[in-house]
């Protein structure tokens, strides 16, 4: 009996320290979009019909079940076979009755919901395009003040963090480097694609989840209403680091990302001037790249996990020669695969620009156990050329 | 034709004994047997290996695996559950009670019955070599794209895809031939007088299933099969590279797989009913409505495939058309429902462990009944699909659904099948554990589902620890309930109270009229119905 009062006071007290988690909902999360909130009075009407029809088929059963048992001495009736025109009139109102839930109360606000859905034109004023990568979301903005702005939004968790090995902040798992940034109040209309395996770009606040097919354009909408930081993750099993492929998109007023804009423009400007590094600016820079990008299929250490993602520590193309004597670079030497990629490997020339790409290679040809003899500097002009 | 003078038949018939027995029987009870087991070891073998994913993700943080080989997990756990547990559990089911519920004295294609199964062991070690073999250091593991295959990822994918091809195409191949002899002994093999429309519902219930099989697994095998090609020989009929389309695989997928579903739960009608009748002491309610719902529940079963990846990118008429046609299913399906709980209603009901599970089952799968009814929802789906609140649906389809149900019918046969009563204070116990800790486990997942917790994750967000919590220890009991039933099996195989010819106070049907256990030639006289 005392085990069993503990038991129920240890229930009690962790349901109310989990209604009193602010984060957690036990219905969809606040809706901020047209189409979250118009699925969610959907689903809230939809579950309020299936919870009255389940407790009142329930209702039913129990009622025969505590009634008409043999222990209380219940004796069975016939069912009497009742006349053709009284079995078609209890098949035909029951049916009814569904045909009314099913394709009336229910079918026609669905249906008003799904034309909303895949309305991703009219009155939007803003187009971006969304590109999901093993594992990462690229974002690129098409057109507006924002137009020519592209970068790369990756989980921003520590990895001692998801190994237990330091304090788990806040939003564990669902932070990034570059969050997404969006004017509140504007249609945005968004074209979804993946560069190689299917992911699902989904925002549980914006009612919107649409799958990124690699070689074909999807399209979907947003429309944000309210000023904040969103948290989603990727929703399409996508490989092993599918768990770690968070979308964050800060909604702020159409002022602040003006400036947002005009500010990122600038930096992706300055980025791209090409300019002489010394070896430790590039040694630097190419760690925070190499940590962020390659470490999570290479290891920190470049240890690789063989035999999908060989080890960078003492191979071949991390320490071969890259650029032939004519000064073009070769097939299959460091720089073209991480340019172009290879099976797994991804082709990076789209994700990283000249001065990351460079100092990655550096990086990775002078660390993680490797010192290549030749070409052991790659200066970003270098890698500008290699594109041409 | 008294049953003892059939049960002495039995001692006139040589028959191998011992090992080769089981090796080389045609005979329709020693197959069933065999399957029977065969379905017991894989569930307790995919049960293990989500005891391994719920352990994972007791707490936030990566502490047992690394997420490939969580990925492994969930992917062989599904494949093992649906086409090693479920599957072989409802043919090995038709293999020992079709014959006796119809008056045939075995099943029509009695060697290619023997085919049939042992073609499963082998599949079965096809599916799970590749672990065995990534502990040598060979491939890198099972298949890790979750047990639908979905390319680009699968053709990314290591040996273990390969594998879990070969072992696809095996088990199909095993499902049809079980098809084909289950709808010849059916149309051939019925007692004098028992027309169609007087067979056992378990009988339709299987006739129904198995021409689904036969309809949609050459699509499945097609399907896999192209995504052979295109992993080895250069073919592009998923990669837009070449001209094709990964959507493409997902229609040919759950062309096979949406009526999967049903293949797993129609047998399940059939006998649930029969269940219902012998513990409320009176004749099933609508047998002619509950026929006739089965076969409209087949026929929409194989249009409605689409409503699996609504959120891939489809035209809005066809999204709107397999919204609504996926809400048509619920139609036929309410008249069953309806027509077990009249059944029920005015009986005189006693609440033996079959009995319990099926008033149990019944519960339970209605909740996963009315959230499929959700899930079809075009613009809501957006929210639930791939999120814990379809895993949490598709446990209480397929875990209440089917698993609860097949239990109901191993408790309800046993007695017939080995003899002995099993022990009814045990077996009420693992119904309560069940039901329970299976409640405790899947409605977390509702929950965590609706908060925006996606499936298919090794580690998740703190505000969804809690809720991980209860569900990894509610998963846990009901994995270790399961230990409870294999031992009321083996104690009841091995002896125990003898079970008499009828077994229930209220059974009906023409395997009640055989001694227990039967004879091993069932029915050397027809029985004639009337």
């Amino acid at each position: 009996m005392q085990g069993m009062k503990k038991l129920g006071v240890g229930a009690v007290g962790l349901f109310l320290s989990l209604s009193a988690r602010a984060d957690f909902t036990w219905n969809f999360p606040e809706p901020v979009t047209p189409m979250a909130l118009d699925t969610l009075h959907v689903h809230n009407k939809f579950m309020l019909i299936t919870a009255v029809i389940f407790v009142a088929v329930l209702a039913i059963m129990i009622y025969s079940i505590v009634t008409h048992r043999q222990s209380k001495g219940y004796k069975p009736v016939a069912d009497k076979a009742p006349s053709t025109a009284v079995e078609i009139f209890w098949t035909l109102i029951p049916f009814a009755i569904l045909l009314l839930i099913d394709f009336v109360i229910m079918g026609i606000p669905a249906y008003h919901s799904v034309v909303m859905m895949e309305d991703t034109r009219d009155q939007s004023t803003m187009v971006i395009k969304i590109t999901g990568s093993q594992w990462r979301w690229q974002y690129e903005y098409l057109d507006g003040d924002a137009k020519g702005i592209k970068f790369v939004s990756n989980l921003a968790t520590t990895n001692g963090q998801m190994h237990n090995e330091e304090d788990k902040g806040e939003h564990y798992l669902l932070e990034v480097d570059n969050p997404l940034v969006l004017p509140v109040g504007e249609k945005v209309r968004i074209l979804m694609t993946a560069s190689d395996v299917l992911h699902n770009w989904w925002v549980p606040q914006f009612g919107s989840s649409r799958v990124a097919v690699p070689g074909f354009i999807r399209e979907t909408w947003v429309q944000v209403e309210k000023a904040g930081v969103y948290r989603g993750q990727c929703k399409e099993l996508c490989g092993k680091g599918h768990g770690y492929m968070p979308v964050v998109v800060n909604a702020v007023s159409k002022e602040e990302f003006a400036q947002w804009a005009n500010k990122k423009q600038d930096e992706q400007k300055a980025a791209s001037d090409v300019k002489e590094m010394t070896k430790d600016a590039l040694m630097v820079q190419g760690k925070v790249v190499y940590e962020k990008n390659c470490a999570v299929c290479h290891q920190v250490t470049g240890a690789g996990l063989p035999p999908a993602f060989p080890a960078l520590t003492g191979s071949k193309i991390a320490t071969g020669a890259i650029f032939g004597s004519d000064g073009k670079y070769q097939k299959d030497s460091h720089l073209d695969r991480v340019l172009n990629g290879k099976g797994v490997m991804p082709a990076w020339k789209a994700t990283l620009n000249d001065t990351e790409i460079a100092a990655v290679i550096t990086y990775e040809r002078n660390a993680l156990g490797n010192t290549a003899a030749v070409d052991a500097i790659v200066q970003p002009a270098q890698v500008k050329a290699a594109r041409e | 034709m008294s049953t003892t003078t059939v049960a002495h038949h039995d001692e006139h018939h040589d028959h191998p004994t011992g090992i080769m027995r089981w090796l080389t029987t045609t005979n329709h009870k020693d197959i069933g047997t065999m399957y029977l087991t065969f379905s017991l070891v894989m569930f307790l073998v995919g049960g293990s290996m989500i005891l391994g994913i719920r352990a994972e993700l007791f707490k936030p943080g990566l502490q047992l695996m690394n997420p490939e080989f969580f990925n492994q997990l969930i992917g062989v756990h599904a494949l093992i559950m649906i086409f090693a547990a479920l599957m072989p559990a409802a043919t090995g089911f038709a293999n020992w009670m079709l014959p006796l519920q119809i008056g045939a004295p075995d099943m029509a294609l009695p060697r290619l019955n023997n085919w049939g199964f042992w073609i499963l062991p082998p599949s079965a070690i096809l599916l799970t070599l590749p672990f065995t073999l990534a502990l040598f250091g060979v491939g890198d593991g099972a298949l890790a794209t979750g047990w639908t295959f979905y390319p680009p990822l699968s053709v990314q994918g290591g040996i273990g895809v390969d594998f879990a091809i070969f072992a696809v195409h095996l088990l199909g191949i095993s499902s049809v031939l079980g098809s084909i002899n289950i709808i010849v002994t059916i149309y051939n093999m019925r007692a004098p007088g028992m027309t169609l429309m007087k067979m056992p519902m378990f009988a339709w219930g299987w006739l129904i299933t198995a021409f689904l099989l036969i309809a949609t697994i050459p699509v499945l095998a097609g399907a896999v099969t192209m995504l052979l090609t295109d992993r080895h020989f250069g073919t592009h009929f998923f990669d837009a590279a070449g001209g094709g389309d990964p959507i493409m695989f997902q229609h040919l997928f759950w062309f096979f797989g949406h009526p999967e579903v049903y293949i797993l739960l129609l047998p399940v009608w059939g006998f649930i009913p029969q269940i219902l009748q012998t513990f409320s002491r009176k004749p099933m309610y609508g047998y002619k409505a509950q026929v006739y719902s089965l076969w409209a529940i087949g026929a929409l079963a194989v249009v409605v495939w689409a409503h699996h990846f609504f959120t891939a990118g489809m035209p809005v008429p066809a999204l709107l058309y397999f919204m609504y046609s996926t809400m048509a299913i619920s139609l036929p399906l309410a008249v069953l429902f309806y027509c077990w709980i009249r059944t029920m209603w005015k009986g005189s009901m006693s609440f033996e462990t079959p009995m319990l599970f099926t008033v149990g089952w019944i519960i339970l799968f209605g909740i996963g009944g009315l959230t499929g009814l959700v899930l079809a929802d075009v613009a809501a789906d957006a929210q639930y699909h791939n999120s814990y609140f379809v895993v949490a649906h598709f446990h209480y389809t397929l875990f209440a659904g089917g698993i609860m149900g097949i239990m109901a019918g191993v408790y309800y046969w046993l007695p017939k099948m080995t003899g002995h009563m099993y022990n009814e204070k045990l077996g009420k116990l693992h119904f309560w554990l069940t039901a329970i800790s299976f409640n405790v486990t899947f409605i977390p997942q509702f929950f965590v589902g609706l908060a925006g917790m996606p499936r298919r994750i090794p580690d998740y967000a703190l505000q969804f620890a809690e809720f991980n919590m209860i569900s990894t220890v509610g998963a846990f009991v009901l994995g270790l309930s399961q230990l409870l039933f294999v031992y009321i099996i083996i104690s009841c195989v091995k002896g125990g109270q003898k079970a008499t010819d009828r077994v229930w106070e209220g059974a009906q049907g023409l395997e009640w009229t055989l001694s227990s256990p039967p004879p091993y030639h069932s029915f050397t006289e027809q029985p004639v119905v009337k």
